[in-house]
């Protein structure tokens, strides 16, 4: 049978009423060249991102590279008893949620109060200059963004170079455990906060102007015209990127983190995947990698869920 | 489910109305609006005299360098530092490797996503829901770095420029963007090209595709960007230094400046730095500016594209 005859009538075809009094085979059948098209796409998940999970046995068992995962025998919890017994594991929770935090409390207001700042601009080509200029580290790689930060901060950088100048006495921000956390938060918020802005811009542009003729016709002032119209028209947006951004909390930023990390800062600045690299990649430890990343992967979709669920209670667009 | 975040007013908006909108509001006093306009200028100057400074070092010597750290325009104009880093084998070297993996990346990556973008976008095709749901399910839960590390090394991936390609085939993210964009084109502009016999392939290949020029480039460009900066597929997964990418060899010049030596032709090694008139700082400079360039040049289409597939998904991080 060839591809034409089997085409359904003109309008019928993908039309809900083509569904009735057809078998499921006939149908599915008739969609035979559109799974031809979904399937290299769902093989590519079934083998990236469906077969390592499998992998994740390998959290309760003793691994033998030389027998493999299947034949490794089992040993049940015990590596999550080790982990959650160690004396790294509350270090490293303790550092991936104090800097997740430090994130959301300090980062996430500036593309807010920067877009509303922007939003107050009227000349355009200002405007567009300063929105052109500050999106542009989003688009480099923290190594990248990490090299134009050490060039001040490095040992050799600018800001050394000008200490010795003035006769004083060179100061290693990058192994100093004190501003370590500082300098990533710092630093995250310089590379992003331009970019971050672009959503909040987008609800601005979005917001009905009649709300804000109609609230000036009831006397209100410039600051009750952003506390009551234009604040409430991007709560929408706040809120999911909130919820999003808190739901990832035991994301620390390893593509960020790991350009600043060395073993002087450990303590402070040591995350959950870092950690897991470390272990897993570089001493072979895979079953506690392994366990530390699986305790992390279902926290995180839990979170996710949770987060999910809130914003579709408090009536806004859900994720899906 | 999925469609309703393609349906957010977010969507209806250009680029245009995101990059240039005018404000609605009232004008503010002029003492108010000159704060803002200074906090926005300071914003500004703080992120591109940094790059600026780095620009400067990277063309100047070392001992102005030394006397006037915060220079924004070169002194003692010097190329010395171009020369050695385009003397550096290996910086080369996953300069081409690099370029290679960001073209043919994006273009299997295109491939894939869109011939999957368009299945998906078939709602009426028995099972489609299934399908879209383990699309869905890697965004909530992923198995972690080891057992991916294990899976890559049992299927001999491990050290190979595959390995930069092949894991990241097609982003969960990107193929839900570009099936809600296949889904919104009315399907009776399809329909004429069924009367004519054409197959599901030329309908995508000759009907959808053309239409969807606009999210084609965004999420090629999501992909192209990702490719270039992709740091951790190397750190993870290949351990022989002579085939990193771009990035982690820009990492070993930048940050811990260990590599220069390898496969330097110049004669003077960093040990000799003493003998140039260029020292480090000015080395490491040249390489920043060096991975800069190329993102400087395709910037007005990241920025267009970007900001286009901001509002085409609603949140993009």
């Amino acid at each position: 049978m060839n591809a034409d005859s089997v085409q359904a009538p003109p309008g019928m075809s993908g039309q809900p009423i083509g569904k009735k009094g057809k078998s499921l085979r006939s149908r599915i059948w008739k969609s035979r060249y559109i799974y031809i098209l979904v399937l290299p796409t769902l093989i590519y998940f079934a083998i990236f991102t469906y077969a390592p999970f499998y992998g994740i046995t390998i959290a309760f068992k003793d691994f033998k590279i030389m027998s493999g995962i299947l034949d490794s025998p089992w040993v049940g919890f015990k590596h999550f008893e080790a982990m959650f017994t160690s004396e790294k594991f509350p270090d490293l929770l303790k550092n991936t949620v104090i800097i997740s935090l430090y994130r959301l409390v300090f980062g996430f207001p500036v593309p807010i109060l920067f877009a509303l700042l922007l939003n107050e601009v009227r000349s355009l080509w200002f405007k567009r200059s300063i929105q052109t200029i500050t999106y542009f580290p989003h688009f480099l790689s923290w190594v990248v963004f990490a090299g134009i930060i050490y060039n001040f901060i490095g040992p050799s950088g600018i800001i050394n170079l000008l200490l010795t100048n003035a006769g004083f006495e060179k100061i290693n921000m990058t192994t100093n455990e004190d501003v370590f956390r500082t300098i990533i938060v710092v630093t995250a918020i310089l590379k992003e906060f331009g970019w971050g802005a672009i959503i909040y811009l987008a609800a601005l542009a979005g917001i009905d102007s009649q709300l804000y003729e109609a609230a000036k016709i009831d006397g209100a002032g410039k600051l009750r015209q952003i506390w009551h119209v234009t604040l409430p028209g991007i709560r929408p947006i706040i809120a999911l990127l909130f919820c999003l951004q808190l739901a990832g909390i035991l994301d620390a930023g390893f593509d960020q983190i790991f350009m600043f990390l060395n073993p002087a800062v450990y303590d402070v600045g040591d995350i959950i995947d870092t950690y897991v690299y470390r272990l897993g990649i570089l001493q072979s430890q895979f079953e506690m990698a392994t366990a530390v990343g699986l305790f992390k992967g279902i926290i995180g979709m839990i979170l996710i869920i949770t987060a999910n669920t809130i914003i579709r209670r408090l009536g806004e667009k859900s994720l899906w | 489910m999925v469609e309703q975040t393609a349906n957010s007013n977010v969507e209806q908006l250009t680029e245009k109305d995101v990059l240039a909108g005018t404000s609605k509001l009232d004008a503010n006093p002029w003492w108010a609006q000159g704060i803002i306009y200074i906090i926005l200028l300071g914003s500004g100057v703080i992120t591109l005299l940094p790059m600026v400074n780095v620009w400067a070092i990277s063309l100047s010597e070392a001992h102005e360098v030394f006397k006037d750290p915060m220079m924004l325009w070169p002194k003692s104009f010097t190329l010395e530092s171009y020369k050695y880093i385009f003397n550096t084998q290996v910086l080369l070297k996953s300069f081409g490797i690099t370029v290679f993996v960001t073209v043919m990346g994006t273009f299997l990556n295109l491939l894939f996503t869109a011939t999957g973008a368009y299945g998906l976008s078939k709602t009426h095709v028995p099972g489609h829901k299934i399908m879209l749901w383990l699309i869905i399910i890697p965004m909530l839960f992923g198995a972690g770095l080891i057992p991916m590390y294990i899976l890559l090394k049992n299927l001999g991936l491990l050290n190979s420029i595959w390995v930069l390609i092949l894991p990241k085939l097609v982003a969960s993210f990107n193929l839900i963007l570009m099936r809600n964009f296949f889904w919104s084109i009315p399907e009776s502009l399809e329909e004429s090209a069924r009367i004519d016999g054409a197959s599901e392939f030329r309908v995508l290949w000759s009907i959808i595709l053309p239409l969807s020029k606009p999210v084609i480039a965004t999420v090629g460009l999501f992909y192209a960007v990702g490719h270039w900066n992709d740091f951790f597929t190397g750190l993870f997964f290949i351990s022989d230094n002579s085939k990193w990418p771009l990035q982690m060899v820009l990492r070993s010049i930048i940050i811990d400046f260990n590599m220069l030596n390898m496969g330097t032709q110049n004669t003077n090694t960093l040990n000799d730095a003493s003998k140039l008139v260029v020292q480090p700082e000015n080395i490491k400079a040249a390489t920043i500016i060096f991975a800069i360039v190329p993102i400087l040049i395709v910037y007005p289409f990241l920025q267009k594209y970007f900001v286009k597939g901001i509002m085409l998904g609603s949140v993009k991080g």
